[in-house]
């Protein structure tokens, strides 16, 4: 029921030309008011505080769609923030994570390569295990350079850093990285209908490119890998659960982003030349998937921390971990 | 997106199979001998009828086939946590494997009620081993070109003809053969059927074939003019191609594709805790776990769709191919971790060694048997509406 009414909000107001403005410094407001004004952002809050009180499972499809829309705000991580902060209001405005920021000697903190870090106005941080709330109006921001990005670094002197709003963040790191697996899972989605679709309209050779056998398997393995993207994501959404558990987590960034580079260069190896344009829409969500693969740390950070707690338990078999551990 | 992909969401066993876990836990413990990981890493080519008779005993060969002939009656989701349990801890599935998956529910579905009566109490109490005689020496990927011919005469069938790679035909009791009946090679699916073969017949030779790890797991049939019963037919004459797929569905659906290198990834875990390792070992050992944990669940989709009576082919075939992806490489991987420094090599153990070398040298057959990838990605092409 919310997932359909997403979507038709993201279907009117998140268009590629809307996307395309807003990485291109236009202004965010439109999109950002009508999902905060739909409520949506506040699905993960408690009802007493206006909220829907859902839990993760009931928020998947809605994190999955902000993905296959390449939503170009930071929806996801507001809703998220709601849950990681349960009885502290997040300010108004566009609020984004940063799951590892880093204190220096001098007191000033900064947060690499934060996701919507170009256009946030606050960032809930984990900062030394701690929850921060940071005024992103207050940093020092370092653009990407890289071409649509919203991503940014941050920076804050030691004074505009204030007290922390709660422990335990390490969650924000772990929902953060959750909420990309879910992204990454619809934006792979999106690539495959319309990989699918091109293959059914290009013709060359008197027939349909997707007639041929080459290309009927490259298609079949990427549906293989998008179908492991989907079903790993959804493991970091537990029913009853407000926080993606640590290991579900990993395995959902860690398999989602194993993904990627199958899906997008077969992605843009069925497309031929027209997918690299900046015209057409493919490229909207290949360069996400690059994006995202990186956010949050890529496969080898959250193989490692699984790996890392596999061979420190007890556990006589990898099975048995992954059963009592991760699903 | 296409309709194959919505059907890969989370599902989950129910707790009634989680809850029989621990009984076929309770009974591995008990019941398997401890053996080396190379001898449990060859688990379901390890042929041991006494343990098949033991499980059978326990109610557990024919899993699925009724109670009324013997079997324990049991869903697709308590199948899935048996064979799982049991490919884990490496137990040596092969005398019955192919006639609790295949033989039996073909049985089950397509024959007569004397069939079933003759056969399933048999399969289920271990007594009667099945296997599977599709591939000849001119049809593997090209099923549909089958030669080995039953000609109809008084009373029966005249069977003459060659089948191949037929895994344990020299420890079974019975094949289940497609032949053609009727028609020509060249006629493609028309004329092909099913015949349940007593192997103990006059005319039939039965030679096994060594593979590149000394093991003989498969044989080659010849049939020099055999006669077979009228009752030798299962199913329908000219019914075989449509049976043959549905049988293939149980093949490769389930977590069969999902395990052949367990035993060498947890002999290499177990290895890793003792002597120290690297975070590149930390890497590879975690992507195995996510991977593993991924695919187990599009597996239980797979089963939950099972379970509720559909034939869901195409999806075990893509569960298939990307399974014995993962599969092999395990093995692939290990070996290049554990001689990734020469100088380290006294530290490992002999047992992984052979478990490496076994799994390294036998995997390719893991993406041949039930259907090689060519064919499986034809077939999720297919499912994808591009064929
Ligand atoms: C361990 C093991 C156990 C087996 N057990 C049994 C058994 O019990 N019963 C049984 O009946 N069979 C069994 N088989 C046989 C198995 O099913 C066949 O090996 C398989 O179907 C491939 O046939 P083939 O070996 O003749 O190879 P071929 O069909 O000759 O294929 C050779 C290569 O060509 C490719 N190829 C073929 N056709 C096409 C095409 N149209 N497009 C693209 N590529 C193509 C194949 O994918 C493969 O890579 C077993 C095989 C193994 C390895």
């Amino acid at each position: 029921m919310f997932t359909e009414a997403i979507e038709a909000i993201l279907v009117d107001h998140c268009t590629p030309a809307a996307i395309r403005a807003i990485e291109n410094g236009g202004s965010a407001t439109a999109l950002w008011g009508a999902l905060a004004e739909s409520g949506f952002l506040e699905l993960m809050a408690s009802e007493d505080a206006g909220g829907a009180g859902l839990d993760l499972d009931a928020v998947f499809p809605i994190f999955v769609a902000m993905g296959r829309h390449a939503v170009p705000v930071p929806a996801a991580q507001r809703i998220a923030a709601r849950a990681l902060l349960g009885d502290v209001a997040p300010p108004p405005g566009l609020l984004t994570l940063a799951g590892h920021a880093q204190r220096a000697a001098d007191g000033s903190v900064s947060a690499a390569h934060v996701a919507f870090g170009a256009i946030a106005d606050h960032v809930l941080a984990n900062l030394d295990g701690q929850r921060v709330l940071l005024d992103a109006a207050r940093a020092q921001r370092t653009t990407s350079g890289i071409r649509g990005s919203l991503g940014a670094s941050l920076r804050w002197t030691a004074d505009a850093v204030g007290a922390p709003v709660g422990d335990n963040g390490a969650q924000v790191a772990v929902f953060s990285a959750a909420l990309h697996a879910a992204a990454l899972a619809g934006a792979m989605e999106r690539l495959f209908a319309m990989t699918l679709g091109y293959c059914n309209d290009r013709v060359q050779f008197g027939k349909a490119i997707g007639k041929f056998q080459s290309i009927q398997h490259q298609l079949s393995v990427m549906a293989e890998h998008v179908a492991c993207a989907g079903v790993a994501a959804e493991l970091a959404f537990k029913a009853g659960e407000k926080i993606p558990p640590l290991l579900a987590a990993a395995t959902a960034k860690a398999r989602t982003s194993a993904s990627v580079p199958l899906v997008a260069s077969t992605a843009h190896a069925l497309h031929g030349a027209i997918g690299v344009t900046e015209e057409f829409d493919l490229q909207l969500y290949s360069r996400r998937l690059h994006e995202w693969r990186m956010a949050d740390g890529s496969e080898t950070y959250w193989n490692r921390i699984v790996g890392e707690a596999l061979l420190g338990s007890a556990t006589p078999s990898v099975l048995q971990f992954t059963m009592e551990e991760i699903l | 997106m296409s309709q194959l992909l919505e059907a890969f969401r989370l599902a989950q066993l129910p707790d009634a199979a989680e809850a029989f876990r621990a009984e076929v836990r309770d009974f591995l413990a008990t019941n398997l001998a401890p053996a080396a990981p190379a001898v449990r890493a060859r688990t379901w080519m390890g042929f041991d009828a006494a343990f098949s008779r033991r499980l059978a005993q326990r109610g557990w060969v024919g899993i699925t086939l009724p109670a009324a002939y013997g079997g324990a009656g049991l869903d697709a989701f308590r199948r899935f946590v048996l064979v799982e349990e049991m490919l884990a801890a490496g137990a040596p599935v092969a005398a019955h494997w192919i006639a609790d998956r295949q033989s039996g529910p073909l049985i089950n579905k397509f024959g007569t009620e004397a069939q079933k009566d003759f056969y399933l109490p048999r399969i289920c109490r271990g007594e009667a081993f099945f296997c599977i005689g599709m591939s000849e020496p001119n049809a593997g990927s090209d099923l549909a070109s089958v030669r080995t011919r039953a000609t109809r005469v008084d009373g029966g069938w005249r069977l003459t003809g060659r089948k191949i790679w037929t895994t344990n035909a020299q420890r079974s009791h019975y094949m289940i053969a497609l032949v053609r009946t009727s028609g020509a090679p060249e006629d493609r699916h028309g004329g092909l059927s099913q015949l349940i073969v007593d192997l103990s017949l006059p005319g039939i030779q039965v030679r096994p074939i060594v593979d590149l790890t000394g093991d003989a797991h498969f044989s080659e049939v010849t049939f020099d003019d055999v006669f077979l019963q009228d009752d030798a037919l299962i199913g329908d004459e000219g019914s075989g191609w449509m049976q043959v797929n549905a049988e293939l569905a149980f093949e490769r659906s389930g977590p069969e594709r999902l395990y052949s290198s367990v035993v060498l990834l947890d002999t290499w875990m177990q290895s890793l805790r003792r002597t120290g390792f690297t975070p590149a070992d930390a890497v590879l050992l975690g992507g195995f776990t996510t991977q593993l944990a991924t695919l187990r669940s599009l597996s239980i989709a797979v089963t939950t769709k099972l379970a509720r009576g559909e034939s869901p082919v195409v999806e075990a075939a893509l569960v298939k191919d990307i399974g014995t992806e993962f599969e092999q490489a395990i093995p692939a991987a290990i070996e290049a971790a554990v001689a990734a420094d020469p100088a380290r090599g006294a530290e490992v153990d002999a047992d992984l060694h052979r478990t490496i070398a076994y799994l390294s040298q036998i995997s390719p057959t893991f993406s041949l048997r039930g259907g090689t990838r060519e064919i499986l990605r034809g077939m999720i092409a297919r499912g994808l509406g591009l064929r």
